[in-house]
């Protein structure tokens, strides 16, 4: 279908410390006991595209993914796994890679994505629109616990910070307006000559921009090349490509008519103009059209170009893991809501795998899972959490809300809620988290009781 | 018409009602007597219903009649003896068209839909009529067709419309089908039932009704397609049997599996047409019964229909596009295929990795078919021919595959799935033909890549001269119709209608337009605005009001999807009745309609071939929230929502149409003589139909060339 896609994986991501460390970057992030680079290549596997350029942040972490995806998925997908500097940006990232791609359209998926919309939806609806870009939209998700929230629940009021505002046509076709993060605190600005040309312009906040792109091959590189102050896709190149829309400064759309003047006959050229007007005539118009002819109808006198929105239903599940908080809704999620996102699921709404052991009186509730060659000692509690492969938890072990990645060994009776305890990290006996993220490889002394804090290890 | 529709309904219950029942014919055309012999009939089969006195000759001529219903009654064999006497008369060579009969019952039988399903060759010179036994099998010889038509007569059978090929494409002329179907069909009928009834005795009901008792066709000189067909035929019927017996009401729905046997024109392979007999193609429509698994690879078939339960489940299992069946749709179109709209745009935008075979530039027109991006007859081929352009510049001949046939069935493959996005249009079906045939007609010696060459010379040239330069044409002779001073309607958006519309004006014709729009589309609106843009005094109304506003008009341009051969103009929905307004107030009406959107095919109404649009569409009205009345009412059970596309207008009220081949007066043109010879052999409706030939004569056809 002539399009290529690029997973921008990311790398060690500074928002997700303590999580993310070196031997553990942000792509391989566990979500349910696999990395959330899975989702994004799984989703990408289903629609079957198997021709990937998967962009990692840094040499160390390129090899860890790459090793990882070699070992996962032998002989389903075609990887190309690039290394790129950190902090380039994303938009960096793609420059960088920019003479890898040759086909007309670009699929750029974000590596955190992890969603059940298919990509195939975004391509059509960006070709059926001949759009320069077309970037995916979904709902907000609901942050913190959303049922019985028992934790967690009072940081709603921290949250709204991170709206996007996003203006569209009536149609809910095109993108008019987007602004996103920082820049909302401010007053928006809104362009004149765009909501003139449209006429209305619905202003949403309750939509998300998922970082799911398809861009124009060729625009995308003009613009990349033209701006080298364009840092990222999402906060510079596509809020420029909307701004721009009906000024277009010399984007490609119509060139293969210009490369005709030359060599063709005047009456070819003339029905090529009788064609393509039939053509413009039969569809019905977009406010691009009847802004960018003059008034009197004659030959375009401006350029403008189409940024299109995919709206992805009510009913897809659509996170993006670039938070903590997200990190924890997810993982409750994809355990919960979601599990339609891994492929098995038992029938008491948990997975417990195949080789754990629980001790008497354990129960573990719904929406959980424990990974495989865990082990748990009597009378604990388990709910709304995921435990990692060959944990090792000792007896009257309360986890709510939490999760505890791999190789973690856990003391007799220790109360963990709300938390995420990273690999090899070892809890004493009776300690109590609540709100904590324990960084990888840290040891918590007994009896200690937290709150709201992020363990690490000093960095040698 | 109320008795008529009660007779239908008495007689075969399962069959709808069809036709656009207007008044009879204005006086000064419809006068005719009754032929003598018919009253026989009405004196003796009480049974039928009194409406016959004014049928069949009475009603007959208008295009969009039905012939009246028919009851196998031993009066008919007189009429039918009457009618045979003039056969000698016919001076002309003879083609033959043998359409094997099958599925004949009598019991099912339901007049309107399927008047002529077997042959009497006795009308006809050709085949002594003595010489025929009573076989099911029979061939007809009909006269003066011009060479390169046949008729095909099985197709009316199921459709209510008769096939007639046109081997070449510029015969457009040759289209006074109309006689053949009203009187020869008719009266063929009841000398089939005749020659039945003289061969096997007393026994003709029961061999009618029976319609497994087939017997060997006695023409020697079958060819080997013919010979075929006929064993499939026999095969056919030896199955029948077997479900004769266990169902009693099997051949009632017969009806619909047999029609979707039959290649449409457009799906045929163009080879077929080129080759010298036309018999082989002809028979093959009537007698394909070919085994199922055949048909499974076969693409949806655009005629198909969608009343049929089982094989719209086939239709689906190899669909492309989800397509989730509308519920409550409106009887009378059940056979038209009407999907959730909605539901298969997101399903198929999902989709859009996984169909690997599928070109990109072809999904893209099929999604802008099934969004509605692209609407309109011109801007919809140009569309598909770029797309396939596009597509045989990409396409690479596998290995061990030949080109010519790989090709042909990687472009149906693109057909059938541009067919589920929306159902082709005429004029597609035409390119698609006229593509397939330049396929077929490579050379082998050609390399892939000269091959490919040709092929992309070929769509830019349909492009260029059947399109393009066929509007140029038609806007040059239209805009001598129009005069300073005029008022001219037009109704919806016709790309030719906007050009000679602009080119009027250019040339400084001081005109006024006026733009009749309708529901749910609007279209009108996109051309009056760049009518307006460009400075022409316009005046916007809809349809509704197309009757006050006709008062003041002085010529009505009408653009068409498609002009078929009985010069039934096939537009969109509305135009009938703007023209029937216009011919009532004796407006000129003109359609402007490119050449290559005419069809050989002869319909009658608008129903039987037609498509649905959305029901949302006219349920709702964008943009208006507060009076969406019908909210939560659209999935009630008794409430069906009717949105068609398309419309037939009878020639009638068609005063010109103007084509790239010149204008046509009436397109009942040319072969009148010919034609008038035949009617007289058919007796029946010969006086009427005499009268009205002699009317079109008199006028003159006036055929300008063109090109």
């Amino acid at each position: 279908m002539d399009f290529q896609v690029v997973v921008l994986a990311g790398g060690t991501s500074k928002n997700l410390t303590p999580l993310v460390s070196k031997e553990v970057p942000k792509p391989l992030l566990p979500v349910a006991n696999r990395p959330v680079l899975y989702y994004v290549l799984h989703q990408l596997e289903q629609s079957n595209l198997k021709d990937l350029i998967v962009v990692v942040e840094g040499k160390d972490a390129a090899l860890l993914v790459g090793g990882w995806i070699s070992g996962t998925f032998v002989d389903r997908l075609h990887v190309e796994i690039a290394a790129v500097p950190e902090d380039i940006g994303s938009a960096g990232a793609i420059r960088a890679i920019s003479h890898h791609l040759t086909a007309n359209d670009i699929l750029v998926v974000s590596g955190d994505l992890v969603s059940d919309v298919p990509p195939g939806a975004v391509a059509a609806n960006h070709r059926r629109h001949d759009a320069v870009v077309t970037a995916m939209l979904c709902s907000v998700p609901i942050s913190g616990p959303s049922e019985s929230g028992s934790s967690g629940g009072k940081d709603k009021t921290k949250k709204p910070g991170r709206y996007n505002i996003i203006g569209l046509d009536p149609g809910k076709q095109f993108l008019l307006h987007i602004a996103t993060g920082a820049e909302i605190e401010k007053d928006t600005r809104l362009q004149k000559r765009i909501l003139r040309a449209v006429g209305e312009m619905e202003i949403r906040s309750d939509l998300m921009d998922a970082h799911m792109y398809a861009f124009k091959r060729s625009v995308l590189q003009e613009v990349l090349d033209r701006k080298d102050t364009l840092q990222s896709l999402k906060q510079d190149v596509l809020p420029y490509l909307v701004r721009s829309q009906l000024k277009s400064e010399a984007l490609s759309n119509r060139i293969p008519r210009a490369e005709e003047n030359g060599n063709e006959k005047v009456s070819s050229q003339n029905n090529q103009v009788m064609v393509s007007q039939i053509l413009a005539n039969a569809s019905t118009p977009s406010f691009h059209d009847l802004c960018s002819v003059s008034h009197d109808g004659s030959a375009p006198i401006r350029k403008t170009h189409k940024c299109c929105a995919y709206i992805a239903s009510s009913s897809s599940y659509c996170a993006r893991l670039n938070s903590i908080q997200a990190f924890m809704d997810i993982n409750r999620d994809v355990t919960g809501e979601a599990d339609h996102l891994l492929s098995s699921i038992s029938d008491h709404n948990n997975i417990v795998g195949p080789s754990t052991k629980l001790g008497t009186k354990t129960t573990v509730g719904p929406h959980c899972m424990l990974g495989e060659g865990s082990e748990m000692g009597d009378k604990c509690q388990v709910k709304r959490s995921v435990i990692g492969r060959h944990c090792r938890i000792g007896s009257h072990v309360k986890v709510v809300n939490s999760v505890v990645m791999n190789h973690v060994t856990i003391g007799d009776g220790c109360i963990i809620q709300g938390s995420v305890i990273c690999s090899n990290v070892q809890l004493q006996e009776r300690v109590v988290l609540k709100d904590c993220q324990v960084g990888a490889g840290f040891v918590v002394t007994a009896g200690s009781e937290y709150k709201g804090e992020s363990l690490a290890r000093k960095e040698k | 018409m109320d008795p008529r529709r009660s007779a239908r309904t008495v007689s075969d219950p399962k069959v709808r009602q069809v036709g656009f029942f207007t008044q009879p014919p204005p006086p000064d055309r419809s006068i005719s007597d009754p032929p003598r012999h018919h009253d026989p009939i009405q004196s003796s089969s009480p049974s039928s219903p009194p409406v016959n006195d004014h049928s069949p000759s009475g009603n007959s001529l208008s295009p969009v009649m039905i012939p009246p219903p028919r009851h196998h009654s031993d009066t008919l064999l007189r009429t039918a003896l009457q009618a045979t006497s003039p056969t000698t008369s016919f001076p002309y060579s003879a083609r033959t068209v043998t359409v094997p009969q099958e599925n004949d019952d009598v019991s099912s039988f339901s007049p309107g839909r399927r008047v002529v399903s077997g042959k009497s060759p006795s009308s006809f010179p050709g085949v002594k009529a003595s010489s025929v036994p009573a076989s099911e099998l029979t061939t007809v010889s009909v006269v003066n067709l011009p060479p390169g038509i046949s008729v095909d007569f099985s197709a009316y059978k199921e459709f209510g419309m008769v096939r007639v090929s046109l081997l070449d494409e510029h015969q457009l002329k040759v289209s006074c089908f109309i006689i053949l179907k009203t009187c020869a069909m008719k009266h063929l009928h009841a000398e089939k039932e005749k020659l039945t009834a003289e061969k096997s005795g007393g026994a003709a009901v029961e061999v009618q009704n029976d319609q497994l008792a087939r017997s060997k066709p006695l023409k020697e000189k079958t060819s080997k397609a013919e010979r075929r067909a006929l064993q499939e035929a026999q095969r056919a019927a030896k199955a029948a049997a077997k479900a004769e017996g266990s169902k009693a009401p099997a051949a009632a729905s017969k009806v619909g599996p047999s029609a979707n046997t039959k290649p449409s024109k457009a799906a045929k392979p163009p080879s077929q047409k080129n080759d010298g007999s036309q018999v082989a193609p002809s028979e093959k429509k009537g007698g394909d019964r070919a085994p199922e698994k055949d048909r499974k690879k076969d693409a949806p078939h655009p005629r198909m229909q969608y009343d049929d339960a089982s094989r719209v489940e086939k239709a689906k299992k190899r669909a492309v596009v989800k397509q989730t069946e509308a519920r409550n749709r409106v009887e009378l179109f059940r056979h038209l295929p009407q999907y959730e709209h909605g539901t298969q745009l997101p399903d198929l935008e999902t989709k859009f990795f996984e169909l690997n075979p599928m070109h990109p530039a072809v999904y893209k027109v099929g999604l802008q078919y099934l969004s509605g991006d692209i609407c309109g007859g011109n801007a919809r081929c140009i569309a598909m021919l770029q797309a396939f352009k596009e597509a045989i510049k990409d396409y690479l001949t596998p290995p061990e595959k030949t080109l010519i046939r790989d090709l042909t069935a990687r472009i149906s493959s693109y057909v059938s799935f541009l067919i589920e996005c929306r159902p082709l249009s005429i004029s597609m079906g035409n390119a698609i033909k006229f593509l397939k045939s330049q396929i077929a007609k490579l050379p082998l010696s050609l390399s892939e890549s000269e091959a490919k060459a040709s092929l992309m010379l070929d769509i830019d040239r349909f492009i260029n001269e059947k399109i393009i330069l066929a509007d140029k044409v038609i806007v040059k002779h239209a805009v001598t119709k129009i005069r300073d001073g005029d008022v001219l309607l037009t109704y919806g958006a016709s790309s030719a209608v906007e050009m000679i519309l602009l080119h009027a004006h250019e040339l400084g014709k001081q005109f006024r337009v006026v733009v009749v729009d309708s529901r749910p589309k609007l279209e009108g609106q996109l051309l009056l605005r760049r009518l307006v843009r460009k400075g022409l005094s316009c005046t916007y109304t809809h349809v509704n009001a197309v009757s006050c506003i006709m008062h003041e008009v002085t010529r009505v341009f009408l653009g068409a999807s498609s002009v078929l051969s009985n010069g039934t103009v096939y537009s969109r929905v509305g135009t009938a009745c703007v023209a029937m307004v216009a011919h009532a107030l004796h407006v000129p009406v003109l359609v402007c309609c490119e050449a290559y959107k005419f069809h050989e095919r002869v319909q009658l109404d608008s129903i039987c071939s037609n498509e649905l649009g959305n029901p949302d569409a006219i349920s709702k009205v964008s943009g208006r929230e507060e009076i969406s009345y019908l909210d939560g009412l659209v999935n009630s059970d008794n409430l069906q929502l009717l949105n068609l596309i398309y419309d037939a207008t009878p020639s009638d009220y068609v005063s010109m149409v103007i084509t790239d081949y010149g204008m046509l007066l009436c397109l009942l043109g040319l072969t009148i003589v010919e034609e008038l010879t035949m009617v007289k052999a058919c007796g029946g409706a010969a006086h009427k139909c005499a009268r009205h030939c002699e009317r079109i004569s008199k006028r003159t056809p006036m055929v300008l060339d063109g090109s």
